[in-house]
């Protein structure tokens, strides 16, 4: 019998909305430089993309009015956030919570694309190798935000740990509970 | 005794959690076309390999290695140095199902621990005790076609360990002998490592209606909230005349955790979780239910409510052949 998928939490309509206005082309070089720190703390990544490390992969967060544009560049990411569809070789769209979630490994890649949280469309193989490539990465992305703060690191993480309270996005690498 | 929980990983990290949700052994494979889970971005290079052998002894987990597909003509050398290397790295065992690799293993690697993995769809006694004679193989995983009563006849009548499936994507053949993929791409599980692969899939998502084509051929179309399948054959939905419906099987994953207690006293040494191409995510969140599930049995308590529905295909499952009604 089917069952009901985990809620994946949407962004606020009216926030959204509001981000329309933001500029874009400074929020695509700070993302560049982000990319290329998380590039330099977790090579293994471009590594484990093997053809596709020069694809361009759309990540389109259904729930903001922009998509994400990334270049993996051989380890030298390029960032583009643009409206509109986007051109790439993959696109990999889902509310943002879901991308984020499949980023910090809290969710399973495969079952939102069985409950339909997750499109793919495209280079299938291309989109399968970042996948992949990111759920081995074990990234935090809050971590390497924090790291970039220099003395406001520690205000940073109590507010994204606040953030990820109230919001339930899954905006740091979750601690695995286990057996030990 | 408790039950082993023989667990996938695609990853270094999905080993790594693996090991760390109590799973007992770990199985996973080379990048490349040895093993029947050849999907872009996943496995282990040497190294990687032996690191995660390394790191799972430390923690007393083993892992065994596929090397699970049909050496091709000509280049069986990749598969036979696949072995070795396993045995470099420190494997507990190797999963194959080639009877030449078998054979290859037993001469060149005779202290190398050798299970059949289930490509080799070993389904009786006769043909299990064989393998164990001419090739000395320690443990069988059993395909997914037997009831548990059948599981019992074997065990009765062999001295080989047994592993059969508990969770994860269920094959509608035999496994070893289905070439449907091959139909539709040119490549098969048995022989590239890869049933319906990635480069030959192609979704589109019209209006919510989204459309999974292999090979060119759309193979099935589901509707807005309508759960999605993986794009294989024997999960499509096809119309002919004027029926529409999944021809070969309906897109459901097995789970048979409640079977535990029988397949204990069914002799089953291990159970098996597929999915070495999900996420650490996934192997944590099975593991976790699986060990809680034998430990369980092991203690003669009632078995843990289930949580995984929602990773299963189609949010759908089933106990399969365990339950076989059909014949």
């Amino acid at each position: 019998m089917p069952q009901s998928s985990p809620t994946i939490p949407k962004f606020p309509a009216l926030p959204a909305v509001a981000m329309r206005a933001l500029p874009l082309a400074p929020l695509s070089i700070s993302m560049t430089a982000y990319a290329r720190r998380v590039a330099k703390s977790h090579p293994g990544l471009f590594r484990r993309l093997g053809v596709h490390d020069h694809a361009r992969f759309v990540l389109d967060p259904t729930d903001l009015p922009f998509v994400i544009c990334l270049e993996p560049n051989g380890g030298t990411p390029r960032v583009q956030v643009m409206r509109g569809p986007g051109e790439g070789a993959a696109r990999i769209a889902g509310p943002l919570a879901a991308l984020l979630g499949l980023v910090h490994g809290a969710f399973d890649g495969d079952a939102l694309f069985f409950s339909r949280d997750l499109v793919i469309e495209g280079d299938t193989a291309a989109a399968l190798a970042l996948r992949n490539a990111v759920d081995d990465a074990e990234l935090d992305l809050s971590q390497e935000i924090a790291a970039m703060s220099g003395p406001l690191a520690a205000p940073i993480k109590r507010l994204i740990g606040f953030a990820e309270r109230r919001t339930g996005v899954s905006l740091t690498r979750p601690e695995e509970v286990g057996a030990w | 005794m408790v039950m082993e929980i023989v667990c996938p990983a695609g990853t270094p990290a999905a080993l790594r959690a693996a090991v760390k949700a109590g799973a007992h052994t770990i199985y996973c494979g080379f990048a490349d076309e040895t093993n029947a889970r050849n999907f872009p971005g996943l496995n282990f290079d040497r190294t990687e390999m032996r690191e995660g052998i390394a790191f799972a002894h430390f923690h007393g987990a083993k892992v065994l290695v596929a090397i699970n597909t049909f050496p091709r003509a000509g280049d069986e050398a990749i598969w036979h140095r696949a072995v070795g290397d396993a045995e470099s790295c420190g494997a507990d065992a190797v999963i194959l199902a080639d009877i030449g690799l078998l054979d290859h293993a037993a001469r060149s690697h005779p202290g190398l621990r050798r299970h059949v993995s289930v490509q080799a769809a070993a389904a009786n006694a006769d043909m299990i005790n064989l393998y164990a004679v001419e090739f000395g193989i320690r443990r069988v995983v059993l395909p997914r076609v037997l009831s548990v009563p059948e599981i019992a006849a074997i065990n009765a009548e062999t001295e080989v360990e047994t592993e059969v499936f508990v969770f994860g994507g269920l094959c509608v053949m035999a496994e070893g002998r289905c070439s449907l993929s091959s139909y539709a791409t040119g490549q098969s599980p048995n022989m590239n490592g890869a049933c319906s692969p990635a480069e030959h899939v192609e979704y589109n998502d019209q209006a919510g209606v989204l459309s999974a084509r292999l090979g060119g051929f759309t193979i099935h179309r589901a509707a807005p909230g309508e759960s999605a399948p993986y794009p294989t054959l024997c999960k499509g939905c096809f119309s002919a005349g004027d029926k529409s419906g999944h021809l070969f099987e309906d897109p459901v994953s097995l789970n048979a955790e409640h079977l535990i207690p029988q397949l204990q006293k069914a002799g089953v040494t291990a159970l098996k979780i597929e999915g070495r191409q999900r996420s650490r995510s996934y192997v944590a969140q099975v593991v976790r239910n699986f060990r809680a599930a034998v430990d369980a049995a092991d203690a003669g308590l009632p078995m843990p409510e289930g949580m995984m529905a929602q990773l299963s295909e189609g949010q759908s499952s089933t106990a399969g052949a365990y339950r076989k009604t059909w014949r």
